[in-house]
């Protein structure tokens, strides 16, 4: 059985992120992104690579289920289009807040493509509205039977409200798809949250993988101050940021910040980023950090007294102001606008909050520190505001990915939505740290991995009783080791070890036509209907017990008494000395006859014993017979009892005894 | 599997309480509080002074002829006691009756409880407090926080009605002592002592703060269709019941199969998720425990008119002036939501009729659901008439709880759902409080609620016992005007909850709402389920129809333990790949069978028993079977092929356990010993043992060797062996 996995998106980049992964004949589409760096036929994932069935070639039979994580248009962006433009009709699966929001984010997105860049609409209002008729809300945890045999539960991922993480399992192989996740708690978030599975694959995102960041709050409180510094001297502060997520994250944050410094400035949102944003987390309130849930009963965390709607005509109004504006990363629309009229004043501050993708005006920003900006062919912008970076990013970073893995130890890996230099030194760090096969295929790459897969049978109860018997073994430590230890250690006393090895006589049977069945030995007899045949060893060992002999022809003469007064001695001093030479198993004294394990003792006072098979003349008159037997299973171990009963010599004994 | 009924409950308010022992584990289906006892006690402690107004005032005469008619039962009683008054009432500091039966367990002994509604663990407190008690508690989410809130409520009613008697003198009550239960009216001895006086060992003074806080942080919170694996065996699952925010039914699966637990469920519920009957299928055994439609059939019993299982509405018989008669309206295939709606709609309507007569309405309905429902709909009605009148709500859980209503969307019918994703509150009471039409308070001494209060209102306020909470002082207040309204949940002795107010001028508004599967929808229900096994009611005997089903239906009451045989006694083994392709056939023609010994490690992990390879090697030698018998001549070939000389001895013995002997010579002694099922080896040599073993291994028909070593490795989880006995203890001893 083997997982495939057709990277369509995000493979090796960041951007339009969406994983195609068949498993046991059940095909599920991670995330269906488009990418804000392209404006061509490469901003959506190449749909037409997904293997479609012969008979009926449309999309409906090709997937079994949509899956998407969270509502960044990275991992949501295609959706409208796939099911209203591709004709896709299956069921979609999102977390509630993703649900709730995404129609907000794809809404805020066409605007910008349509209004603004005067695009050919991709999807229309009533392609997104019906996209999401489509979709079935899940909450964590809440294992989805898709259908018979695909089974899929979310799991918190912290990245932003909503983003899970995606278990699926078909039969006996299962895995993870993390979409992007977020290992250390932020101010409205949460950490990720998974408890171990057994996997055979993690699709795992490695946006930062090879950095470690440090503590957030150093950089909240240099945020903080940057805002305080700029508004204190009268400027404007512009946040470009897409409508949900950061705006409300670093919105408490400032609220909390007027609040304790008792400031007045205004703070902004901008129309694409509508208060009614802010509705939605107050509903899904439950869905954020433990000490923001919390606020719930007394005053909800996402009320913001100081948040105020931002008008067009405010842009060159006086006064310092913060500005929460869309889209993020300025990639055009109203933060473009804003950022036209403000970037040429030193007083204001622009604030990146977390990853630009290459192409957009905030990646520039970002790299190194632009006096101009060539907008297009004709416009040019003077940058001289300040620029901040907020590394900000609710990604996780390469310790986390690292303790992901860890945790869940999969038994392969793929990574995707990372920089392909940065991806290959995590594959090598995961592979060699951790011993685990990773992959980063390239876009409309397909890896295919092997997956666990169980052959199914019965199992009887006996069998099943059977296996959880106690069966406690005691033995003393090997005499070898006693030898040893003696001579180094004086004060060495032989310890008692106890062990638990259960053991269950079972056996597999397959019978024509019927299921494989796992049945207790002693049931196995019944089923096939016969009878058990036990095959033993015997054989009546002669020992010279010559001493002891005569003390009882010159002690007593009633030899009836006499006879089995000798035959108990004689059992204890050989029981004696087995302890003192045998280590391996337990020796019983059952007063007439010895056992260890399936091996039995006892004296023999037949004259003719069948199993004693020397001639007995031969022998001297002083001679005791140790009739023993043994069962199959014990071979080895009579056979060492009986070298021992054999060097059976009484009078060594007793002194050695005495 | 066991299952024992400690308790079918009376209601939504008192759900039943069941224990299930399946897989070794018991299980405890709830852990209720029957509040609806607390109407014995007085709550006002100025009740002789009514009482002697009730005197002068005799209680009407139809109303007791027609509680006559209700119950043939309380007629005969009647006749040599005199009707009961306010006096006949326990004034005492009110205690609380548990589920009795629950005490005849020892609480160590229970593994799991299972919550199934937030009215479904009131009594777990006195459980959790319990020494020895170290089950895990499982409850959805939202249960649990309303469930919380409604204990820390009463436990704030309670306080408060204690600062009226002071502190006890005793831990042991006067009116418990026995001289003054024998005294009791027998209406109410019926209640404190049950019919043979067992109910007495349930009564129990309330559970602290403390002891609600210790409590639930022993809880477990689930979402629905979250898989909690209790000790790597069960894998248990909540799914919505339909009746409240967080209510759930369960299945518990095992390695042999799972059970679907039945609470009182709501197909269609105007407020809480649906009940999600498809995820109960699959599985073998159904316990169906919703008792709601039962006791429509005791009404048949007692002579009560029709046969139609109803929405019981005994108001129609009262000589009050407001009647829900249309209520009672119980048709068999009337949409039940729409049903709902129209009880919900005619209440509105009352609710209009008597504020516009300038009275005031009292609603001590404590159906988290219907408030939220009666809020929208009164305001409504409110603003289509244009009344400015004003609603209140007082309680000391109504702030948070109408809070945690509107961020809660998981919990939800689809409907509400839809606000969410269309971006509006769940529900419209955050925008009444908002408009200053809804005023919420904690307590009717708050300075606020003295600042804005006018009068006509409406207020919400607990405890719909009418013996604890806000509700008591404003009945007290309102009793006596005609224009005022009190609505009131239907429940077992609606006479006797208001006794303390008489006489009452006020109207009384009795209502049912629907809190179960109705009894007509049992049967489809099965059909859909397809278990194999139900268990059912014995008070629901009526669906009989069942047997048609291919299912078995077992019949359960109170205080028996009703025992399912095992339907499999096979599990599923998961044997890994690797494991399986190490395996040593061997074919037995004649039979068709392929066989072979396992050895491996067997884990117990997520209710999935796995055989996976072991880690080590262990060489010890095997116990081995053999069957058949030994065919001489056989032996004595295949010993001279491997250069061994062998003789047939004289056979001897009896017939039936005869033995022949074949005796060796070269290269060594030996004597083999055969019988039909057995053969014994003997000679001092040791190689020339073990090839005398392996000629007879040869001989021996269809001779196998077939052995195992299977070391049982718990999971991670932990394994557990236990040993599982009930020790009835008592906790009491009268």
């Amino acid at each position: 059985m083997a997982i495939d996995s057709l990277v369509l998106g995000a493979g090796q980049e960041v951007g339009k992120s969406c994983v195609v992964v068949t498993i046991n004949g059940k095909r599920i589409m991670f995330d269906c992104g488009m990418h804000m760096g392209h404006l061509d036929h490469q901003r959506y994932p190449d749909f037409s690579l997904i293997p479609k069935p012969e008979p009926d070639p449309n999309f409906d039979h090709a997937l079994t289920c949509i899956i998407i994580t969270h509502f960044h248009l990275d991992h949501v962006g295609a959706l409208p289009y796939f099911t209203e433009v591709c004709g896709y009709r299956g069921p979609i699966y999102m977390t509630y807040p993703t649900k709730a929001l995404a129609p907000i984010m794809l809404e805020d997105y066409r605007k910008v493509m349509v209004e603004r860049r005067g695009e050919e609409e991709q999807f229309s209002s009533d392609h997104i509205a019906e996209c999401m008729k489509k979709v079935i809300p899940v909450d964590l945890k809440q294992t989805v039977q898709v259908d018979k045999d695909l089974q899929i539960r979310a799991y918190y991922a912290g990245h932003v409200l909503g983003a899970a993480m995606f278990y699926a399992k078909v039969g006996d192989a299962a895995m993870v798809y993390t979409g992007d996740y977020n290992m250390t708690p932020d101010r409205h978030l949460g950490a990720a949250q998974i408890e171990r599975l057994n996997l055979d694959l993690l699709i795992s995102e490695s946006t930062y993988g090879t950095t470690i960041r440090d503590s957030k709050y150093a950089r909240e409180r240099e945020f903080l101050r940057a805002v305080h510094k700029c508004v204190a001297g009268g400027g404007k502060v512009l946040i470009p940021t897409f409508a949900l997520g950061r705006a409300q994250e670093l919105c408490i944050l400032l609220e909390d910040y007027w609040e304790r410094m008792n400031l007045k400035v205004p703070i902004y949102f901008s129309a694409g980023l509508t208060l009614q944003a802010n509705m939605y987390y107050k509903m899904l309130i439950s869905w954020t950090s433990q000490k923001v849930k919390e606020t719930y009963s007394t005053r909800n965390a996402f009320d913001f007294k100081n948040a105020h709607k931002f008008d067009r005509s405010m842009i060159n109004a006086p006064g310092p102001c913060v500005l929460f504006a869309t889209p993020g990363m300025i990639s055009g629309g109203f933060s473009l606008e804003v950022f036209k009229h403000w970037a040429p004043s030193e007083m204001n501050l622009v604030t990146l909050p977390g990853y630009c993708v290459a192409g957009t005006i905030g990646h520039k920003l970002m790299s190194g520190k632009p006096t101009k900006i060539d907008l297009d062919k004709d416009t040019q912008i003077d940058v001289r505001c300040q620029i901040h970076h907020l590394s900000f990013s609710p990604h996780t970073d390469a310790k986390g990915i690292m303790d992901l893995i860890k945790f869940l130890s999969p038994k392969n890996v793929i990574l995707v939505h990372g920089e392909k230099p940065k991806m290959a030194t995590l594959k090598g760090k995961i592979q060699s740290e951790l011993g685990i096969q990773c992959h980063d295929p390239a876009n409309n790459e397909t890896v295919s991995i092997s997956s666990t897969h169980y052959v199914k049978a019965l199992a009887s109860d006996a069998f099943i009783r059977s296996c959880s018997n106690p069966n406690f073994k005691f033995s003393k430590s090997s005499q070898e080791d006693e030898h040893g230890s003696n001579s180094r250690n004086n004060n060495f006393t032989p310890r008692l070890r106890v062990s638990d090895e259960r053991v269950a006589e079972g056996v597999l049977v397959m019978e024509r036509n019927k299921k494989a069945k796992v049945v207790h030995q002693d049931e196995l007899l019944l089923m096939l209907g016969e009878k058990k045949h036990q095959v033993q060893f015997a054989y009546c060992c002669p020992a010279d017990i010559g001493h002891l002999g005569e003390t009882k022809s010159s002690t007593t003469n009633d030899g009836q008494l006499c006879k089995s007064e000798t035959c108990s001695r004689l059992l204890r001093q050989l029981s004696a000395k087995l302890s003192n030479e045998f280590s391996q198993g337990n020796i019983q004294d059952f007063e007439d006859h010895l056992q260890v394990e399936s091996f039995h003792v006892s004296i023999c006072l037949k004259n003719n014993c069948p199993y004693r098979l020397m001639d007995v003349q031969n022998k001297s008159q002083e001679a005791a017979f140790f009739c023993c037997s043994w069962g199959t299973a014990d071979e080895k171990l009579a056979w060492k009892i009986i070298s021992i009963c054999q060097n059976f010599n009484v009078h060594q004994h007793k002194q050695g005894c005495l | 599997m066991k299952f024992s009924c400690l308790s079918k409950g009376g209601g939504y308010h008192f759900p039943p309480c069941h224990i299930l022992n399946i897989c070794g584990f018991s299980i405890l289906l709830d852990c209720p509080l029957d509040l609806s006892a607390l109407t014995i006690f007085s709550p006002i402690p100025t009740s002789s002074k009514a009482s002697s107004f009730d005197e002068e005032n005799p209680s009407c005469p139809n109303r007791s002829e027609s509680s006559d008619l209700e119950e043939p039962m309380v007629r005969k009683r009647q006749k040599v006691e005199k009707p009961l008054d306010a006096d006949d009432l326990i004034y005492a500091e009110p205690w609380y009756k548990t589920v009795k039966n629950l005490h005849l367990w020892n609480v160590s002994f229970i593994d799991v409880v299972l919550i199934s509604s937030p009215t479904g663990m009131l009594g777990l407190p006195f459980l959790t407090r319990m020494k020895g008690f170290s089950a895990k508690i499982y409850v959805t989410e939202a249960a649990a926080r309303l469930g919380q809130l409604m204990m820390e409520d009463l436990v704030s009613m309670h306080l408060e009605i204690r600062q009226f008697f002071g502190p006890e003198e005793s831990s042991f009550p006067q009116w418990m002592k026995w001289e003054d239960l024998t005294l009791l009216p027998s209406s109410l001895k019926n209640v404190a002592l049950g019919k043979d006086g067992g109910e007495l060992g349930g009564w129990l003074s309330l559970y602290s703060a403390a002891d609600v806080k210790d409590c639930m942080q022993k809880v477990l919170r689930l979402k629905y269709a979250e898989e909690i694996c209790y000790n790597s065996t069960l894998i248990i699952k909540a799914f919505s019941s339909g009746l409240e925010i967080g209510s759930c039914n369960w299945t518990i699966n095992g390695p042999k199969g799972g059970v679907g637990f039945i609470s009182s469920s709501i197909f269609d519920s105007a407020h809480a998720m649906n009940f999600d009957y498809n995820a109960l299928r699959g599985n073998d055994i159904i316990i169906y425990s919703d008792f709601s439609f039962s006791d429509g059939t005791e009404d048949v019993e007692s002579g009560y008119d029709n046969s139609i299982p109803t929405t019981c509405n005994r108001s129609s018989l009262r000589n009050y002036e407001n009647d829900c008669q249309e209520l009672a309206k119980s048709l068999l295939n009337v949409d039940e939501g729409l049903e709902e709606r129209d009880k919900l709609a005619f209440i509105c309507s009352c609710v209009i009729d008597s504020v516009k007569a300038g009275g005031s309405v009292l609603i001590p309905i404590s159906r988290l659901g219907i408030v939220l429902l009666l809020l929208e709909q009164i305001s409504t009605s409110l603003d289509v008439s244009t009344l400015k009148v004003p609603m209140y709500i007082i309680s000391s859980l109504a702030e948070e709880f109408l809070a945690f209503s509107n961020i809660i969307p998981e919990w939800l019918c689809k409907q509400r759902q839809e606000k969410l994703f269309s971006g509006e509150p769940l529900f419209a009471h955050a925008k009444l409080v908002n408009e200053k039409k809804l005023h919420v308070f904690p307590a009717v001494h708050s300075p606020k609620l003295l600042m804005n209060w006018q009068e006509p209102c409406i207020v919400f306020s607990p405890h719909w016992s009418l013996r604890l909470g806000p509700a008591v002082h404003l009945l007290q207040r309102w009793s006596g005007d005609q224009n005022s309204l009190l609505i009131l949940e239907s429940g077992p002795d609606v006479d006797l909850a208001l006794l303390p107010f008489k006489p009452m001028e006020m109207k009384v508004l009795e209502c049912s709402f629907l809190s179960g599967i109705r009894l007509q929808n049992v049967e489809p229900l099965l059909k859909i389920l397809q278990p194999k096994v139900v268990l059912l009611p014995k008070d629901l005997k009526q669906i009989s129809s069942l047997k048609s089903n291919s299912c078995s239906t077992f019949h359960y009451c109170v205080n028996e333990t009703l025992r399912i045989p095992s339907l499999k006694d096979n599990s599923e083994l998961e044997i890994a790949t690797d494991l399986a392709s190490q395996f040593n056939w061997r074919n037995l023609k004649q039979e068709n069978i392929n066989m072979t010994r396992l050895k491996g490690e067997l884990c117990v992990d997520h209710g999935r028993q796995r055989l996976s390879t072991g880690n080590q090697e262990s060489s010890e030698s095997r116990p081995l079977v053999h069957w058949g018998s030994t065919d001489l001549e056989k032996l004595l070939v295949v010993l001279s092929n491997r250069g061994i000389k062998a003789t047939l001895g004289d056979a001897f013995g009896s017939e039936s356990e005869s033995a022949s002997l074949v005796h060796v010579h070269d290269p060594n002694q030996a004597l083999i010993e055969v019988r039909t099922t057995s053969t014994v080896i003997s000679t001092a040599d040791e190689s020339l043992a073990s090839i005398i073993f392996e000629a007879i291994e040869a001989t021996v028909k269809a001779a196998r060797r077939i052995s195992t070593l299977l070391p049982l490795f718990a999971s991670a989880a932990g394994q557990r062996i236990s040993f599982h006995k009930s020790f009835p203890f008592f906790q009491k001893c009268f």
